[in-house]
Formats: C-alpha cells, sequence, structure tokens
C-alpha cells in the first residue's frame, strides 16, 4: 500500500470524525438500548451498508442458489484481531480483520464473499477511533468485493480488553475443480512466495515506536484471492496453499512438511526480503523467517508447472516479487532445511514461544 | 546489501576458508588421532556457528565445543526465583531483556508472573528501564542486570546516572558474571580435553586482551578473540589451527576492528566504581565458582535490590537427570545427554543449555541437522503436538 493512499484515506476519515471529537463510548453502547442502536446505525451500517446487512435480522440470509452456482464447498472461516498499535504503516485492524479473513478463505482456493464482524470495545475508546476503523475495514471489503453482512457489538469496562478487538468470520465458495491441503505437497514440487517477507510484523515492531528508525517499514497488508485465482488458471495442479501470518514462512512450511511427510529445502539466498526488514532483523536478533505477514502466500506447485505459476504471479499486481524459495524433497522427513547464503545447512522448526506479541 | 554486514558474511570467501581450514588440520598431527576440540566460549559465537550452519563446513577432524557465555542459560533456578519474588512485589516494575523472561525457576519464570499479574516488562537497555523509573515516581522499578563484562558497562553507567538525577526508586538485581574465573574453573576440570579456544568478542571489547594471557601461559591453549559474523568465526578458527600446527600458543585478536588491546578504559572505570567480585556465585550446570559473580558495592545499596529489598535467596539444585555439565567441558554432545529432546525440550527446558537459543543444547535442537540429531528429534517428538 502506497504512502500517498494511506494519507489520503486519513483524510477521508478526519472529516467524518470531526463531529465525533471528544465522544467516547460508554458502558450504555453495549446495553441493547437506545445508545446502542444509534452507534449501530450511525457507525457500523453507515459504514459496511449493503443489502444483507441493511435487511437488519438477527441473521444475515445468503441465497443458496447463488452460493451454488460458484462451487460445490463452502469455504468457512474465522480469525480475531488485538493488534497493537491499532494502527501502523500500511494499513489498521480494520485492514487486517477484513484482509486476513479474505486471506484464509483464499488459502482453500475459494472465492471469498461474505465476513461477519464482532467488535469488543473498551469503555472510553474514541468514537472517532472506532469510525476510522470502520471505514477502512468497509474500504478494505469494497477492494476485495466481499461484504460485511452480519454483526455484532459488546461493550467491556475500562481494563477489561485494550481499546478494541474485531473478530471476523467468513464464507467463500470452492470450485469443483480445486483441490488444495497441506498434506499434497510431494518431492519434486518448488516452493514460491509471491513476495518480501516479514514486512508486516516488522512494520508492527516500528510503529510501537521501540526504535528510532530513519526509514519506515510499510505492512503487506492486502487481500490475496485475486493473486490466488489467478495462479489457478495458470496451473490446476497447485498442492498447497497457505498465508504465512503469525510465526512466518517457517511456520507454514513446517505444516506442509509435516502434514505431507515430506521434506522442505530453502534456499536463503532466493528469499525476498527488504533491507529495511533484514536491518531491523539484525539490531533486535528476530529471525525473519518467524515474522509475521499479511499479504504473503506460500504455494506449493509440481516443479513442471513452476515457471508458468510464477510468470503469472509476477504479472499480478500482489505478485511482483515472486520468487522460488526452495523445493520439496524426500528426507528429512517433516523437517524444514534452510540453505545459509554462507554456505552451511541448519534446521528451520517451529517457533519455541513466542517472538513478538499482539501482531495481529 | 547492508554496509558493513554482508562483507562478513560472503560465500565465496567462505569457501575459500574452508578449504583452507582443511588443509591445515591436515598438518597437525594429533588431528588424526582423535578430532581437535576448540570452544567457543560465548552464546553469540554459538548463535552464529548455528545460524550459518558453520559445523558442518568443517572438516570431521574438529568438533566445536560450545561454551557456558550464555548468561541467560547459567543462571541457576534460585536467582530466576529471586526475581519472580522482586516482580511480584507490590508497586514494583521489574524490567529485564527479553531472552531472561522464559528462564524457568523453581515454581515459575518471570513470563508465567507476568501473567499472573506481576507487572514485567521487557527493555532494550537499563536506560530504557531508568526512564520507566522517572516517568512512574510512585513506582519500584527494577532492572534485572546480567550477562558477562559486555553489558557490566551500560549497567553501571546507568547506576551513575540515577544517582546524578537523584533517582532514588531505581534499582539494579545484579546478576553480572565474569568470564575470565569461568574459563579457569573448565580448564581445571580433570575431564577437560580441549584444545583451543575462541574468545568473546563483546567481552574483549571492554576488558581487552590482557586478561587470557594466563590462557596461554599456564594451561598451553591458543586462544583467538573472535568476532560475531560467520566469517570472522571460520577465520578465528584458522588462527587457532595455524598456532596448533606451528607449536605457537598465544593471544590472538582476529576482532581488531573491534577490540582495542587494552579495552575500553572509561567502561572499565565504571565497573570498578559501582561493582565488586563476590566470593563465589553459583552457575547453572557448573556449580560454585570463586569470584565469578558480581554484587554492587555498599555505597551504592540505594541502587541494589537486593539490599533495598529482601530476597528469598535460596539455593535450588539442578535437576539429577541434567548432563549441562558435560556438555560444557566438551565431553559429551548435547544429543548424548539421557534427557535431550525428551524430557528437556526448548519448550519445558530442564537444563540451562537448553534454556535460551544461544544455549548449545536449544541450538541443536533448533537448528541442527545431523543425521543422529534428526533420528532423536524423531523418536521423541511428542504425539499430536499442538500447532
Amino acid at each position: 500500500m502506497s504512502t500517498s493512499k494511506v494519507t489520503s484515506k486519513q483524510g477521508q476519515a478526519d472529516k467524518l470524525y470531526l463531529k465525533d471529537k471528544g465522544k467516547t463510548i460508554n458502558m450504555s453502547h453495549g446495553s441493547g438500548g437506545k445508545a446502542m442502536r444509534a452507534l449501530i446505525d450511525d457507525v457500523f451500517i453507515k459504514g459496511f451498508s449493503n443489502p444483507i446487512l441493511d435487511q437488519l435480522e438477527d441473521q444475515a440470509r445468503l441465497s443458496l442458489k447463488e452460493l451454488s452456482a460458484l462451487g460445490d464447498r463452502l469455504a468457512f472461516t474465522t480469525d480475531s484481531y488485538v493488534v497493537d498499535p491499532l494502527f501502523f504503516p500500511g494499513g489498521d485492524i480494520g485492514t487486517l480483520a477484513v484482509n486476513g479473513t479474505v486471506n484464509d478463505l483464499a488459502a482453500g482456493g475459494a472465492k471469498p464473499l461474505y465476513l461477519s464482524c464482532g467488535f469488543i470495545l473498551e469503555e472510553g475508546l474514541p468514537i472517532e477511533t472506532l469510525r476510522r476503523v470502520v471505514t477502512s475495514m468497509s474500504q478494505a471489503a469494497a477492494e476485495a468485493g466481499v461484504f460485511i453482512v452480519t454483526g455484532d457489538t459488546k461493550v467491556v469496562n475500562h481494563g477489561s480488553a485494550d481499546k478494541l478487538f474485531i473478530n471476523t468470520a467468513g464464507i467463500g465458495v470452492i470450485n469443483k475443480k480445486v483441490d488444495i491441503a497441506a498434506d499434497r505437497a510431494i518431492p519434486g514440487d518448488v516452493i514460491i512466495i509471491n513476495g518480501h517477507i516479514g514486512d508486516h510484523g516488522a512494520a508492527i515492531v516500528d510503529a510501537r515506536g521501540e526504535l528510532a528508525l530513519e526509514s519506515t517499514i510499510e505492512s503487506d497488508c492486502q487481500p490475496l484471492h485475486e493473486l490466488v485465482q489467478t495462479m489457478i488458471s495458470a496451473c490446476d495442479e497447485i498442492h498447497c496453499l497457505r498465508d504465512a501470518t503469525r510465526g512466518g514462512i517457517a511456520t507454514v512450511l513446517n505444516e506442509f512438511a509435516e502434514a505431507s511427510n515430506v521434506g522442505i529445502r530453502l534456499d536463503e539466498s532466493a528469499i525476498p526480503i527488504r533491507d529495511e526488514v533484514r536491518g531491523m532483523c539484525e539490531i533486535l536478533g528476530l529471525d525473519p523467517l518467524y515474522l509475521a505477514n499479511e499479504g504473503k502466500m506460500l504455494a506449493v506447485v509440481p516443479a513442471k508447472h513452476a515457471q508458468t505459476v510464477l510468470a503469472a504471479m509476477r504479472a499480478h499486481k500482489q505478485g511482483e516479487h515472486s520468487a522460488i524459495i526452495g523445493e520439496v524433497v524426500e528426507q528429512p522427513a517433516s523437517i524444514v532445511v534452510l540453505q545459509t547464503m554462507f554456505g552451511g545447512e541448519r534446521i528451520v522448526d517451529m517457533l519455541v514461544g513466542e517472538q513478538l506479541p499482539r501482531i495481529c | 546489501m547492508m554496509k558493513y554486514v554482508d562483507e562478513f558474511r560472503d560465500p565465496v570467501k567462505a569457501q575459500v576458508l574452508k578449504h583452507e581450514i582443511s588443509e591445515l588440520v591436515k598438518q597437525i598431527p594429533s588431528a588424526a588421532e582423535r578430532p581437535l576440540q576448540i570452544m567457543e566460549f560465548c552464546g553469540g559465537h554459538t548463535h552464529t556457528i548455528f545460524r550459518y550452519g558453520i559445523e558442518q563446513m568443517l572438516p570431521k577432524s574438529i568438533e566445536l565445543v560450545h561454551g557456558p557465555g550464555c548468561p541467560v542459560c547459567v543462571l541457576p533456578m534460585g536467582r530466576v526465583d529471586d526475581c519472580v519474588a522482586l516482580a511480584e512485589r507490590p508497586n514494583v516494575i521489574f524490567t529485564t531483556f527479553g531472552d531472561a523472561m522464559r528462564v524457568p525457576g523453581s515454581k515459575k519464570s518471570l513470563l508465567q508472573a507476568k501473567a499472573e499479574g506481576a507487572d514485567v516488562r521487557m527493555v532494550y537497555s537499563p536506560l530504557d528501564s531508568l526512564a520507566l523509573a522517572r516517568k512512574n515516581p510512585d513506582r519500584e522499578v527494577i532492572f534485572f542486570a546480567l550477562g558477562f563484562e559486555t553489558t557490566m558497562p551500560s549497567s553501571a553507567l546507568t547506576v551513575l546516572q540515577a544517582e546524578v538525577e537523584g533517582i532514588k526508586n531505581f534499582s539494579l538485581f545484579c546478576n553480572h558474571i565474569t568470564t575470565v574465573p569461568t574459563i579457569k574453573a573448565i580448564l581445571d576440570s580433570p575431564d577437560m580435553r580441549l584444545d583451543g579456544f575462541l574468545a568473546p568478542g563483546h567481552v574483549s571489547m571492554v576488558v581487552g586482551e590482557q586478561p587470557f594471557q594466563f590462557i596461554t601461559a599456564n594451561y598451553n591453549k591458543p586462544i583467538v578473540i573472535t568476532g560475531f559474523e560467520p566469517l570472522d568465526i571460520l577465520q578465528s578458527i584458522w588462527m587457532v589451527l595455524k598456532q596448533l600446527a606451528e607449536n605457537r600458543c598465544e593471544v590472538e585478536n582476529q576482532y581488531k576492528r573491534i577490540v582495542p588491546v587494552d579495552g575500553n578504559e572509561p567502561g572499565l572505570d565504571a565497573i570498578s566504581k559501582v561493582f565488586e567480585l563476590r566470593e563465589f556465585f553459583e552457575w547453572r550446570g557448573l556449580g560454585s565458582i570463586d569470584h565469578s559473580g558480581i554484587r554492587m558495592r555498599g555505597e551504592y545499596a540505594l541502587y541494589d535490590a537486593e539490599q533495598k529489598f529482601t530476597v528469598p535467596n535460596l539455593k535450588i539444585a539442578d535437576p539429577k537427570s541434567c548432563q549441562c555439565g558435560e556438555v560444557l567441558k566438551g565431553v559429551i554432545k548435547p544429543w548424548e545427554c539421557k534427557i535431550f529432546g525428551g524430557a528437556c525440550t526448548p519448550e519445558n527446558p530442564m537444563g540451562a543449555l537448553m534454556v535460551s537459543s544461544e544455549g548449545a543444547c536449544a541450538a541443536y535442537y533448533n537448528f541442527g541437522n545431523l543425521p543422529e540429531l534428526l533420528a532423536k528429534r524423531k523418536a521423541t517428538k511428542p504425539e499430536g503436538e499442538a500447532v
């Protein structure tokens, strides 16, 4: 996401929440009474408006006929968002809450369609903050072509939550021809990623202001379903897909290796990573392989289709910096091995403990 | 390209050094009978060795022994218990470097204490901790000071700064340890069979070259002060081998770009102003070592958490099954330990060396790509591991 885009978005939002200035969330906004109704109408309905939501029933009603025209399986997923800080270069908790769930659907090859959205608000949260988050959620949803069709709001006492938490669930449809699963990797496949790793994790650390870095690192928060559809169109034999969020690419590759009972060999020199991110990792002793991403998809593809898929990805705006970063091998099974840039080898294990808290 | 970093990770130069090391080791007769053992003392070196896979680049006739230089790892359980006790005092903000949060005490780690409500915060420097004290004048801010000579100057200077500013709600819980008595203890142990040392670069930056002279003079072992990039390590191994091949025994300095011959005078001054040696200090895995610990001088009692508050100060024995001591001295390899990967894993560390990623056992467990290690991992991997 470009800086100018963020600035203009902020400019729009500034106008919108001028009228909210000084107003904060209190317990009555979650009481089910008049204050809550006013908040829902003014902030959520206005922000998310679409024909299904606007019916204002207790549940969204979705046409089975329309769904089944798109494929033969429903994809259904949920995720909660607790990122700290709420706003960071390249996105905010709202864009995360939409794109994160869209990407979980996309990773199954599904076309994402509908989202639900639950808010947990801390008493004292400025209403302008809430409106700003809702605005970016509605923009992200429009960008991803999904509708937020049902929702819920709860308010908790000051101190019982930190400002604002969001849960979204998503529904999508998987086309008949698509069969993507973590246990389908076989020796001879190659590993492809759609761009630089670790941007989101680094952006959050940067935004927390614990380090005075010269350059700003932006989150890679973006929806990936169009990229995935492009990949599927280029090759109907994609074996595995997963978006590498918390735990980074190391975690997802370990999941593939374990589920498929294969080994994975990574080539460190082929893994795209920005200098700023590498620099930050050097200073803080973080391993970028474990840094969170919010717009990165790992694909396992048969070697014979690798160049076709790679070319299709590179032609897409969410995959310009795509690269082949490794291969699937037989042994050692369930283990990810990194060929280091230096000429040595090491294992890349699942993360122990926690590298960074509240990253998404 | 990152300047001043990538130059020291050049794979082409690495291949040249790798070749020269293999040639050089052939000129050392004893290497034909049994592998040469070179100990890197410092946890930072251990980390580099594993991170870049340096061990596999060396010929079989060279073994690296990973020493006790990870201050987080060698911290005894009793001291962690003291940390937890301090952190759980009402009104205390307990600040620590991040990697000390997970170290298990006899009942819990700082991370668990935090989860139960203690105000434990991660900082990058003791000055961050002093800033917290400034910002929260009604709270007691304690900094968990640990590490070798590398981190001592910053702890000392922070105390001096607090004194200048008259900040009264800041104190250190001092767990600093010294390098030389510890190397000496290892060299004195009867089952020791090391052939040479890589000396810690950051410690040397503070203390200089002189404190290591006894290793060459009294124990006849070559030692090379070593930097932290992978090429530094390879070059230093080559330098140790060169000494062995030429029958020399000296303190050499590979890390000249950082380490001055006489160390850092202002840093040493601050250290001696604020700190003094303890008679002995307990190490996890190694037991009690004379004059290896540091405490604060009486003049700075006001800034000494141990004197300002009461700490339980109970000695907790290492688990019996733990073989950390033997691993530290290079007598056994980490995976030869009875509990490696089974009862003792990075998730649930029993022994010191499994605690931090700079500990030898954790490094092997996390990074080691050796057949015997992979077999052990497989054999001990718990079923249905939660993801």
